[in-house]
This record gives C-alpha cells, sequence and structure tokens, in this order.
C-alpha cells in the first residue's frame, strides 16, 4: 500500500503543518515516511506545497510528478495540480475563492467548503486539520487515533488541551465529503 | 513503534548526530537551505550536556578558521553551510589539507553559480572531489541519499578523517537537507578526555608539552625538497583513501540493459525512474556512489561492462559525468540529464532522456 500526497496552498494554512501530521500519523502505523516541502523565502503569503508519501515499502523518489491524491487550498494551487491526480485519483480542493472549478471526469473530485466550516467552528487555525479530515475520510490511510497519537508526540505538553479540539476539527472535516 | 525511530529534517539529523557522535565544536554561519543545523544545535543546548562549542561565528571565513584552530588540538569540530559559504572557505580548505588535521565540513548544496537560488543542485561536484581551494589535496566526500544517512555519515566523515589525518565532506543538497524521513539516531557517546586525545592525535597542540616535542602545526613551508616530501606523503595517504574506503550501492544492476549513475537527492528520483521503466519492460539498474572522492571507477566499469547505455542524471550541467567517461574509458556511451539553478527534474523527466538519448 502506497499512498503519494500533494498539499498545496498559500503560506499560512497550515499546508506544512499538516503535512507533518499526515507523515507522523504514518510513523505512529509504522509506515515508511516521506515529507518534502517547497520551501521558499518567504514564511507566510506566498505559495505552498508539500509531497508527502507513505508506504509499506522503502519510498523512492520524495518528489513526484503524479499522485494519488491531490489536495489543492486556492485556485492558483488547482490550477497547476489538477493535472497531476493519477487517473482515478482523488481531488479535493475548498470551494473559498474557487472560480474556475476542476473539469477532470477519470478522476473523483471532492469539493469541501473546510473554510466556511472555520467561521461555523468559530476558530480560523482548525483549518488544516478540517481538511485532514476530509482527506482521510476520501481515503482512510491512516487512522484518525494514529492522528491524534501523532498529534500528542509532536505537540508540547502544554498544548495537549487543543487536542479534542483537533478531534473535532477531523470528524467536521470528515463530514463535509459527501458519498 | 520501535522508539528509537523517529521522523526529522536531513539538517536536524545532522546536528542531533554530531551531539551523539560526542563532537567538541561546532562553528558555521547560517544560509538556507542548511540552517536548520545550527537552529537544531541551539535548540538541543549540547552545551549544557556534553559540553560541545556551538558557536555561530561572524562569517564564514571566520568558521572555517575555527575549525582549523580546533581540529589543530585533535578536537572532533565541523561545519556546516551551502554553496555560496563553501566557497569562502576554500582557503581553509586548502590549509587543514596542507596541515594534515581532521575535521569534518558539510555542503548542503543550492542552485548556483553566484548567490544563485535556495533549492537543490549538485553543482558543487567539481568543488568538492576536484579541490576548490589550491594546491595538489584532496577530502573524502561522502553523498547521502536519505536522511539516516544524513545522520550516518557525520560519525564515518570523522572517523575517517582522525583515521587519515584529511577533512571529510558531507556533500548534500537541499532536497536530502529539508525532507523528513524516518532516522535512527546512534547513540550517544561521551566526548573523548584530554588524555584520550592526547593518545589518539600525538601531533595535536594540547598546551602542555612536558617532556615531548613541541607539536607546531602550519601549512607554510619554505624549503621546496621539504615541502615536495610533504605533498609525498599527502599522496600517499590518498592513494590510500582510495584503496581502502571507496563506498557505493548497487539496486537491480544483475542482468539490467541500462544503467543509472547518480548520486543523493537524484539517485532518488532515479530509482523512481527505474520503476516506471519496469513498467515499460525496460531494464534499468542503479550504481549510487556513495563516496564521491575516492571515486568507484573500478566497480562503475565492471558493471558498465554488460550495459547498453549509462545515463547520469545530476543536477548540473554534468559534472560527475566526467569522472563515469574515465571509468567506462568509451567502450560504452554514457549520456548526462540534469536541471541546474535549483530546479529539479522529475522521474518522468529522466526515463524521457533515457529514452530520447540512449535507446531510441
Amino acid at each position: 500500500m502506497k499512498s503519494e500526497i500533494i498539499i498545496a496552498g498559500f503560506g499560512g494554512q497550515g499546508v506544512l503543518s499538516m503535512g507533518k501530521i499526515l507523515a507522523y500519523s504514518g510513523l505512529m502505523e509504522d509506515k515508511e515516511v516521506s515529507w518534502l516541502p517547497s520551501y521558499g523565502p518567504e514564511q507566510r503569503g506566498g505559495t505552498a506545497n508539500v509531497t508527502v508519501i507513505l508506504s509499506d515499502e522503502r519510498i523512492s523518489s520524495p518528489i513526484l510528478n503524479a499522485y494519488d491524491i491531490v489536495v489543492a487550498l486556492n485556485q492558483q494551487s488547482l490550477d497547476k495540480f489538477e493535472s497531476k491526480v493519477k487517473p482515478g485519483g482523488i481531488l479535493i480542493y475548498d470551494s473559498y475563492g474557487i472560480h474556475q472549478p476542476p473539469t477532470r471526469t477519470d478522476i473523483t473530485c471532492h469539493r469541501i467548503d473546510a473554510t466556511e466550516a472555520t467561521f461555523e467552528m468559530n476558530n480560523s487555525k482548525t483549518y488544516n486539520m478540517i481538511v485532514l479530515g476530509a482527506v482521510l475520510k476520501s481515503s482512510p490511510m491512516v487512522s484518525i487515533e494514529s492522528v491524534l497519537k501523532g498529534l500528542k508526540k509532536t505537540l508540547p505538553e502544554r498544548h495537549w488541551h487543543l487536542l479534542p479540539l483537533n478531534e473535532e476539527a477531523l470528524n467536521k472535516g470528515a463530514q463535509l465529503i459527501k458519498d | 513503534m520501535n522508539d528509537k525511530v523517529t521522523l526529522m529534517k536531513g539538517n536536524e539529523a545532522l546536528a542531533m548526530a554530531a551531539i551523539r557522535y560526542g563532537a567538541d565544536g561546532y562553528f558555521g554561519y547560517p544560509i538556507t537551505p542548511q540552517s536548520e543545523v545550527l537552529e537544531k544545535l541551539e535548540e538541543e543546548m549540547p552545551w549544557e550536556t556534553t559540553g560541545m562549542v556551538v558557536l555561530q561565528a561572524e562569517s564564514e571565513v571566520a568558521a572555517i578558521n575555527m575549525v582549523y584552530a580546533g581540529a589543530s588540538c585533535g578536537k572532533a569540530v565541523m561545519t556546516s553551510t551551502s554553496s555560496p559559504g563553501f566557497s569562502l572557505m576554500q582557503e581553509g580548505m586548502s590549509y587543514m589539507a596542507a596541515s594534515e588535521v581532521p575535521a569534518l565540513v558539510i555542503n548542503v548544496m543550492r542552485g548556483g553559480p553566484g548567490l544563485g537560488t535556495i533549492h537543490p543542485s549538485q553543482a558543487d561536484y567539481f568543488q568538492a572531489c576536484k579541490g576548490g581551494g589550491h594546491g595538489d589535496y584532496r577530502m573524502v566526500v561522502l553523498a547521502p541519499a536519505s536522511v539516516q544517512e544524513m545522520a550516518d555519515f557525520v560519525g564515518l566523515g570523522w572517523d575517517l578523517a582522525f583515521k587519515y589525518r584529511c577533512v571529510s565532506m558531507i556533500l548534500a543538497d537541499g532536497l536530502i537537507g529539508q525532507m523528513m524521513e524516518k532516522v535512527v539516531l546512534p547513540e550517544q557517546r561521551p566526548r573523548r578526555t584530554d588524555e584520550e586525545v592526547e593518545r589518539q592525535c600525538p601531533w595535536a597542540v594540547t598546551g602542555r608539552t612536558g617532556m615531548r616535542p613541541k607539536n607546531i602545526i602550519t601549512s607554510l613551508e619554505l624549503d621546496d625538497d621539504i615541502m615536495e616530501a610533504n605533498n609525498l606523503r599527502f599522496q600517499a595517504t590518498y592513494r590510500l583513501i582510495e584503496q581502502n574506503e571507496v563506498r557505493y550501492e548497487t539496486v537491480d544492476t544483475e542482468g539490467c540493459d541500462y544503467l543509472i549513475v547518480a548520486f543523493g537527492s537524484m539517485a532518488r528520483i532515479a530509482m523512481k525512474t527505474m520503476e516506471l521503466a519496469a513498467q515499460e519492460g525496460i531494464k534499468v539498474g542503479l550504481l549510487r556512489p556513495i563516496t564521491l572522492w575516492p571515486f568507484p571507477y573500478k566497480e562503475i566499469a565492471q558493471v558498465a561492462a554488460g550495459v547498453k547505455g549509462i545515463l547520469v542524471p545530476e543536477l548540473s550541467a554534468g559534472q560527475m559525468i566526467e569522472d563515469v567517461k574515465l571509468a567506462v574509458e568509451c567502450k560504452v556511451p554514457v549520456e548526462h540529464t540534469g536541471r541546474m539553478g535549483g530546479n529539479v527534474p522529475t522521474p518522468e523527466e529522466v526515463l524521457d532522456a533515457l529514452k530520447n538519448q540512449l535507446i531510441k
């Protein structure tokens, strides 16, 4: 089993940390993992993307040209990566600010209202966990338990009180995927 | 899950492995894409645990000369930098080679020439392997292709440096430095005591002469005959390193029709190219030099004997390809492909190059 994923959006949306949480979740399940950021001089506002690979076998290239799952969190990222979804793969995009939706018919497209969901949760910082919830609902490559275990391992103890909020955000995200 | 397995960036693994080796000192100046080495060391504060010194110097020139000084005292000292910073260090590299002091220098390469970009490159191959500084000198050049090797080569680099009294270099790139993978760090070793340093490095300046003759560390020798004798001694050491320390990895080279020779991150991309090629029924093997100097000439020649062609993908205009050509002596077609300036080819691009340039 191997999942090749790219998450792309604006800097500040939590793209890199979402990838990191996914990678840690894979580690919790003893998978081989790689996490490769597109690092840039800008910390915020620029485009950011991260490639995450979870696999049962040794991972060859950490850099890819085609993905099982593309997560596009703005129009630019959607434009850039729609063509990079493998046939039969999954494209998840946030509807917020999208004026040109995807057109491919050989892949599964999930339009999610993740930005709106943050308004409902009254907390914009839950954004990337909502998106991750949606990703794992559409392709359960790791369990929610592993995500929470991974979070606990990476977060300093003073932030552990936020774990229930993160779980809530993951569940909220899962509900955004319509069958 | 094995508790010893952690997830970290290649740059962080370098820092952690240095502390675990029992290093005495790190001297460096921040530059992307390797600033996490210094950041991680500052975060870990090893001066409070092992006593390791961590110092942000005022420039790369200062950093390399601090390394020169520490190494002259027989200490396990290091620096890390990226391409433009490494250029600034070349005088120190040549002086350290001439003084026969052991040190570890890390270059996490970025796109050049000049200040260039902050993205991955392998265009400092010539500078690392053919001598970036002046004079006839060599250093051991290790090319990691994973975060685990970033950690492992810190200890290996220092071991070889002390064994041969030479400088060891880890030649990585922005991709290996910035990516996170699983890694198992070495066990914590204590730093050597003063007595152990004196025993291991009887040539070192240790500040207490006692009954022994003075140790003088210098690269200056105005008598031509003595300087030539020094050079002959350096060369004898280099021949010994060439005999003993060639390292490489082969993947699926048995019965392959085409061979890829690639190092570092490019070797990882090439392994994906091999998967894609296999789906199309093309048998491709990989030979990955782990030591870029000493270079695996003989080993490449042996594998090359059975193949129709060799592709050398590099993140440069083609530098290692010259050594591959020397290895095969024109008996097999050797082609280069690559990107420059911080761009990285996809596995598909490498496969296209293989088809267009060699299979046709």
